[in-house]
């Protein structure tokens, strides 16, 4: 089986988990992959300090889609203060296969949609990525 | 699955000269280094890699400077690489500028002749497939000089249309056209004599982007008209560091410089300079010199082998990969449909696979094909994609590698179950 494409990535990708528009929302936010050109929104309704529900919109490569279909069933009843400070390792964790330096970016991408729509934080992840 | 309809014609076009480039000889996953990527940056030959290093172990020396035998040696390294790149592209030395790379040669125009010649109320017109180096330098000029920056729209051939420029040019009000010659993302050879004629007819300047055309087809500047024609040495087998201007001699003559500084003066007073003639008016600072030197070697290795042979390899190549990758289901490639009109680079889209998955999984295989926009996000919105897979031939490439190519892009569907 190949490293990268394995099958529960493949079928995130192919049938992405919590995509669409949510109406109404409290948070949203959009970022592209500069890399790519790649875009990804997201929407979250908030309640009690709980993100209630969510839903990504956008298109990309497999893994960044994967990524975000992946992160949203984690992301939904999480606390909105500990969603906004989500780091790398807890993205790459969930996906469990090896990313390259190049395609950090893309799997990067959904978490950095929902880190602005959260806490405006629209540099994350900066420097060495 | 489908039916192979006909096997297809196998491809025997070769200029036998894989072996001249060392890096061509690496491995990657056990399988042979298949580059497809020649339109972002070629690979170098012996002769290129030799140059250089000759010039940096017996003959460096700075230029324009030392009375020294050494520095003579270096002089006339860097004067005669001038001399053989002029002679390439069947420009004047006085007029061939020697610049970092194609991207400052477009802003050398757009900043030393554009800021004196561009003024509130003209428009500068440019095409929809440009890549970002021939777009955004008159972006900011337009937006500086309160100028219209209008575009000539690419058809659903993937090609410009010789009326719409004249219509633009009818407005009266176009002052500079730049275009490009061949275009990196759907391959398009551009009428570049047609259109400099119109252009220089209505009395506007025309600044030709030739990067994806010199290294790959007969260039001779002269020959196109074009006003100012810009390319880059890495993509024609050079090193990187070393891109060329060549300029139409009275209007270079009557530019201020662009950079200022060392080497570019005449003499310099306390509060004024003059300027060096040409071209050294345009070259502030020390050059790249040794890149110069191993340009003038690319130069002499693509002349050796004769241009047309290289058109034709490549003409070959390319019409032939584009018989093979129409076998793939759900595949679509851009651009004009008669390998003629194009050169040797095809961008593609796979139906239910992103660019970048398709070139991930070719990587894997020992073949290197770009994903992306290509640097060209405004033709990307007018094409409604967001990303294409591209391969691009050069001289070095044969047709087993466009075979590996196609295996490598069936076996990547699989891996997608599409």
């Amino acid at each position: 089986m190949d490293d990268l494409y394995r099958d529960h990535i493949l079928d995130h990708y192919k049938r992405p988990r919590n995509f669409g528009e949510l109406d109404p929302h409290d948070l949203a936010g959009s970022e592209h992959n500069p890399l790519c050109g790649d875009e990804l929104a997201v929407q979250i309704r908030v309640k009690d300090g709980l993100i209630e529900d969510l839903r990504f919109q956008g298109q990309g490569c497999a893994i960044s889609q994967a990524a975000a279909s992946i992160a949203s069933e984690e992301l939904k009843g999480m606390e909105l203060s500990a969603a906004g400070t989500l780091g790398a390792d807890w993205m790459l964790e969930l996906l469990g296969i090896p990313i390259s330096a190049t395609r950090r970016k893309c799997a990067l991408l959904g978490l950095k949609v929902v880190r602005g729509a959260v806490s405006g934080d629209h540099d994350w992840p900066s420097g060495s990525l | 699955m489908q039916q192979a309809v006909s096997a297809p014609e196998p491809a025997t076009t070769t200029l036998g000269i894989r072996q001249d480039f060392p890096i061509l000889a690496r491995t990657f996953n056990g399988h042979p280094l298949i580059y497809l990527d020649s339109a972002a940056t070629s690979q170098k030959p012996n002769a290129v890699i030799d140059a250089l290093a000759d010039h940096l172990r017996n003959h460096n020396a700075n230029v324009h400077r030392g009375v020294y035998p050494l520095a003579a040696e270096s002089d006339a390294a860097y004067e005669g690489a001038r001399k053989r790149v002029a002679s390439f592209t069947g420009a004047e030395q006085l007029s061939t500028i020697f610049t970092k790379n194609v991207t400052e040669a477009i802003n050398l125009v757009a900043y030393a002749w554009g800021r004196a010649n561009v003024h509130a109320g003209d428009a500068v017109l440019i095409t929809q497939m440009e890549h970002h180096a021939n777009l955004v330098p008159w972006q900011v000029l337009c937006r500086e000089r309160s100028a219209q920056l209008r575009y000539l729209e690419v058809d659903e051939h993937g090609q410009l249309s010789l009326e719409q420029l004249d219509s633009e040019l009818a407005r009266g009000d176009v002052r500079l056209v730049a275009f490009t010659h061949v275009s990196n993302v759907l391959g398009t050879i551009n009428p570049v004599a047609a259109m400099t004629a119109r252009i220089r007819a209505a009395g506007a300047v025309s600044v030709v982007d030739g990067a994806q055309a010199v290294p790959h087809m007969p260039v001779n500047v002269a020959a196109l008209g074009a006003d100012f024609y810009g390319w880059t040495g890495h993509k024609a087998l050079g090193p990187t560091g070393v891109g060329v201007l060549h300029g139409r001699t009275e209007l270079l003559d009557a530019m201020e410089p662009f950079l200022t500084g060392g080497d570019m003066i005449a003499s310099v007073e306390a509060q004024s300079a003059t300027w060096n003639e040409l071209p050294w008016k345009f070259e502030a600072g020390t050059p790249p010199i040794a890149e110069a030197v191993g340009l003038g070697a690319a130069v002499d290795y693509l002349g050796a082998i004769g241009m047309d042979q290289v058109r034709a390899h490549e003409l070959a190549l390319a019409a032939y990969m584009h018989t093979r990758l129409a076998e793939i289901p759900g595949l679509q490639i851009m651009g004009p449909e008669d390998p003629e009109h194009r050169g040797g680079l095809a961008s593609f889209t796979i139906d239910g696979m992103h660019p970048h998955d398709i070139a991930e999984l070719a990587g894997r295989a020992g073949v290197c094909i770009r994903a992306g926009h290509h640097c060209a996000q405004p033709l990307m919105r007018a094409l409604d994609l967001r990303a294409t897979a591209r391969a691009s031939v050069g001289v070095y490439t044969e047709p087993w590698e466009i075979d590996a190519l196609i295996d490598a892009l069936i076996a990547g569907r699989a891996v997608f179950g599409t």
